[in-house]
């Protein structure tokens, strides 16, 4: 069970250094798409490669960031049942939906994604618009994506197993960081405070 | 067994699927594992193709290549960055000394700053605790009612899901296969009405219970001129300065028959224009001749108009697509935030972490329910939800009502990415088949999924509240006089009249579509004398770029085109947009 938990600690580095890595994306398709719409009022230009970027980057986000986002526990749940039960009861569903929603489906998807990318690799595929991009390093996002959500749900697998056999303390417990409103209402209280 | 499976699958399935998603277990997973599963048995019962599940990478690829939701990142972070660049707190401040000696004033001011974050940031959870922690403290002060405190604070942080840019417009016009500019431009009035039917409630309340929204004392004022006077007169002037400057440039600068959309927008931001210089001025020579009041409304208040300009403006006048406006409006908030001073690494960072994290589950839910679909429509699950919704009496509108009860319900466990992803795409086509505009209805299910953040006990803006309202009685820091908490039942019974005003919004809404319609305002006839020129436009707009080029998004969009409005004065075609290239 150490080797899993360790095997768990190590998958979590991994979605959380490429969940931080991934978040400048967002900060790059802003620049990026706001640039294209400035340029092309401005001067009446346009190119294709830069208009595909915005999406190519928007698809790496919401892809390599499925997994960090699971890790984060911030995929949408309605709680209104389970949110009531006890937290072993809550691991047990977890550990259900790990094995019987979350790896059929990611494998599933991960398996037949990965010929499309070959296929898109092999044939180098690109873009049907002029000036385009190449389609496989978006063909490949896919995969690997869903290989960052699978790699998650098996660490969240064996931390929900080891909180059960009470080697960890609840891991849906855990507070990584305080979330955008508390940060926002410590601000204001912060700012207030000054100024009375 | 096996035949009841066969022809009972499509509500099997849905069965199935709310029951999984009870569990608790998140949504996106559980979408595409019921569509998985259900796909499986019907491949093994014969009623699916051996090969279904081969369309799975397309649909995947479909969600990435979808230039609209690029949208949803853009405007997260936008918001994001917004509320925390002190923006909401000075609004609420200067515009609660505005119009705080009035009866109910504070009141009046959470709307106004409501309706103005909705058409900025945008996050009902950041309006909803700005309001809380500046607004709620000053009302309880100077004795309002504490449920229409909270009650109106809830409401007003909801604003923010049906005036645009809201996320869940975008995701309504992508499920419905509209374009977001269109269904922009028709919430924006039932928007403007719905805070108007708020203000109206104030109103009589101030009427009928004037205990319970008092005007604040002379001594609540702290923005005041040296010798006393409030500066109000000041502010009088300069605002009718500005308004008379408006209708002199529109008058002057537009024909007579100009397109009114983008008269009135072009003309307001003149006046507002000559305000600011006019502040700026008065304050860079020291002339003083604007009043502490005056000068301090105008500057809070004209950075938040040049960007909802920057941002609706441009999207409603087809200068910019709802995408590019995003980006623009992202970058503008930056600006604004470093203008101010509270850009830091840490913000940065943490507005861009939320925002990946947001994208991506939203997105997934996306990807989960169109894993779902593929299976659900396979098994004619559409046929059979068609089935069961075009049955009812009543036609449209027993429909409409239908559809509203059962959101409405719904929503008490659903959020709105929920809905908006898995019922959207179930009952839009019957909406299509029985003649109702997609729009309208799009809208219409807006205003209803709003009640969702307020109705109790699980709406989301009174949870915010409750998180930033005194949970105990406290000394009030000015007047030292204990104060008593608010209890959560006081936010609870808060909500209901706004809950109210919400279903008889609904019930305008579809009585009145024409509220909605007026984005049809800008839409052509086609003309045969136009097709030629037409033509030579595509040749030199950017037809070659499908993403993001302005003209794909809608007819409006070309109005803003020199270039045709020349050629089409040329042709003396009447004032109206020309055909825009299609995909």
């Amino acid at each position: 069970m150490n080797a899993l938990i360790a095997l768990s600690r190590a998958i979590d580095r991994l979605n959380e250094r490429v969940g931080h890595a991934v978040y400048w994306l967002v900060l790059a398709a802003v620049l990026i798409s706001a640039a294209n719409a400035v340029v092309r009022k401005a001067f009446n230009v346009s190119s294709n490669s830069f208009l595909e970027i915005q999406w190519y980057l928007f698809s790496m986000v919401f892809l390599f960031c499925a997994g960090y986002t699971l890790l984060r526990n911030q995929h949408v749940r309605i709680d209104v049942i389970a949110g009531r039960l006890s937290p072993r009861a809550q691991a047990w569903i977890d550990i259900f939906g790990t094995l019987f929603m979350l790896l059929p489906m990611s494998l599933i998807i991960m398996w037949l994604s990965w010929p499309v990318f070959v296929q898109a690799f092999e044939r180098n595929e690109v873009s049907t618009n002029s000036g385009g991009l190449v389609i496989w390093p978006a063909r490949l996002m896919i995969p690997i994506g869903f290989l960052l959500l699978s790699l998650q749900g098996i660490s969240e697998l064996i931390k929900r197993v080891a909180f059960l056999k009470g080697l960890i303390p609840d891991p849906a417990q855990k507070q990584h960081e305080k979330s955008a409103e508390e940060e926002l209402a410590e601000e204001i209280l912060r700012q207030r405070g000054e100024q009375a | 067994m096996t035949t009841f499976l066969i022809e009972n699958m499509a509500p099997l399935m849905f069965a199935s699927l709310i029951i999984v998603m009870l569990l608790g277990y998140p949504v996106a997973f559980a979408l595409g594992a019921v569509g998985i599963g259900f796909g499986l048995i019907g491949i093994e019962l014969g009623l699916l193709q051996a090969t279904l599940f081969q369309a799975l990478p397309e649909r995947i690829w479909g969600v990435m290549s979808n230039d609209t939701l690029l949208a949803i990142p853009f405007f997260t972070f936008m918001g994001l960055i917004l509320e925390r660049s002190g923006m909401a707190e000075d609004l609420l401040e200067t515009i609660g000394q505005l119009f705080g000696p009035v009866r109910g004033g504070l009141a009046y001011a959470v709307i106004f700053v409501g309706a103005l974050l909705a058409a900025t940031t945008g996050v009902v959870a950041a309006s909803v605790i700005s309001m809380g922690l500046i607004s709620l403290p000053i009302m309880l002060r100077y004795g309002y009612d504490r449920r229409f405190a909270s009650g109106v604070i809830a409401a007003s942080g909801t604003l923010a899901q049906i005036i645009p840019p809201s996320l869940v417009l975008i995701i309504m016009a992508d499920q419905l296969g509209k374009s977001v500019g269109d269904m922009y431009a028709g919430a924006f009035i039932p928007g403007l009405v719905l805070t108007a039917l708020y203000a109206v409630y104030t109103m009589g309340v101030c009427v009928v219970k004037p205990s319970w929204a008092p005007a604040l004392p002379a001594e609540a004022r702290t923005m005041k001129e040296p010798n006393g006077d409030t500066g109000t007169r000041s502010l009088l002037v300069l605002f009718v300065l500005s308004a008379i400057a408006a209708v002199l440039f529109a008058k002057w600068y537009y024909p007579p028959g100009a397109p009114l959309d983008e008269m009135i927008v072009v003309a307001t931001s003149m006046g507002t224009a000559v305000a600011f210089f006019s502040a700026l001025i008065g304050k860079a020579l020291k002339l003083n001749f604007l009043s502490r009041l005056a000068e301090r409304v105008v500057f809070v208040l004209i950075p938040v108009l040049a960007l909802i300009f920057l941002v609706l403006g441009t999207i409603f006048l087809g200068v910019a697509t709802p995408t590019e406006g995003g980006a623009m409006g992202a970058s503008g908030a930056l600006i604004m935030a470093l203008a101010r001073g509270r850009l830091t690494w840490k913000l940065l960072r943490q507005g861009m972490d939320t925002t990946a994290k947001l994208t991506a589950f939203v997105v997934f839910i996306l990807v989960g329910a169109r894993v779902f679909s593929l299976t659900f429509y396979g098994v004619n699950g559409h046929v059979w939800v068609e089935h069961l919704l075009s049955g009812l009496p009543g036609g449209q509108l027993g429909f409409l009502i239908v559809v509203n009860i059962l959101i409405f319900f719904l929503a008490f466990f659903l959020d709105f990415f929920e809905l908006s992803f898995i019922i959207i795409p179930l009952v839009g086509p019957v909406a299509e088949k029985l003649g109702i505009d997609l729009i309208w209805f799009g809208v219409l299910l807006g205003v209803n999924m709003q009640t969702s953040f307020m109705h109790p006990p699980f709406g989301f803006a009174l949870f915010y509240l409750r998180s930033v309202a005194p949970a105990k009685d406290y000394l009030d820091k000015i007047t030292g006089k204990l104060t008593a908490k608010i209890t959560t039942g006081q936010i609870y019974w808060g909500a209901v009249p706004f809950v109210v005003i919400q279903i008889i919004m609904v019930a305008l809404v579809i009585a009145f579509p024409q509220m909605v319609m007026v984005y049809k305002a800008g839409e052509s006839t086609v003309d045969p004398s136009k097709v030629e020129f037409n033509i030579q436009q595509e040749s030199d707009a950017p037809v070659a770029n499908p993403y993001g080029a302005p003209a794909t998004e809608g007819e409006k969009q070309d109005k803003a085109n020199d270039t045709a409005q020349t050629l089409q004065d040329a042709f003396k075609a009447p004032a109206t947009a020309p055909e825009a290239p299609k995909k």
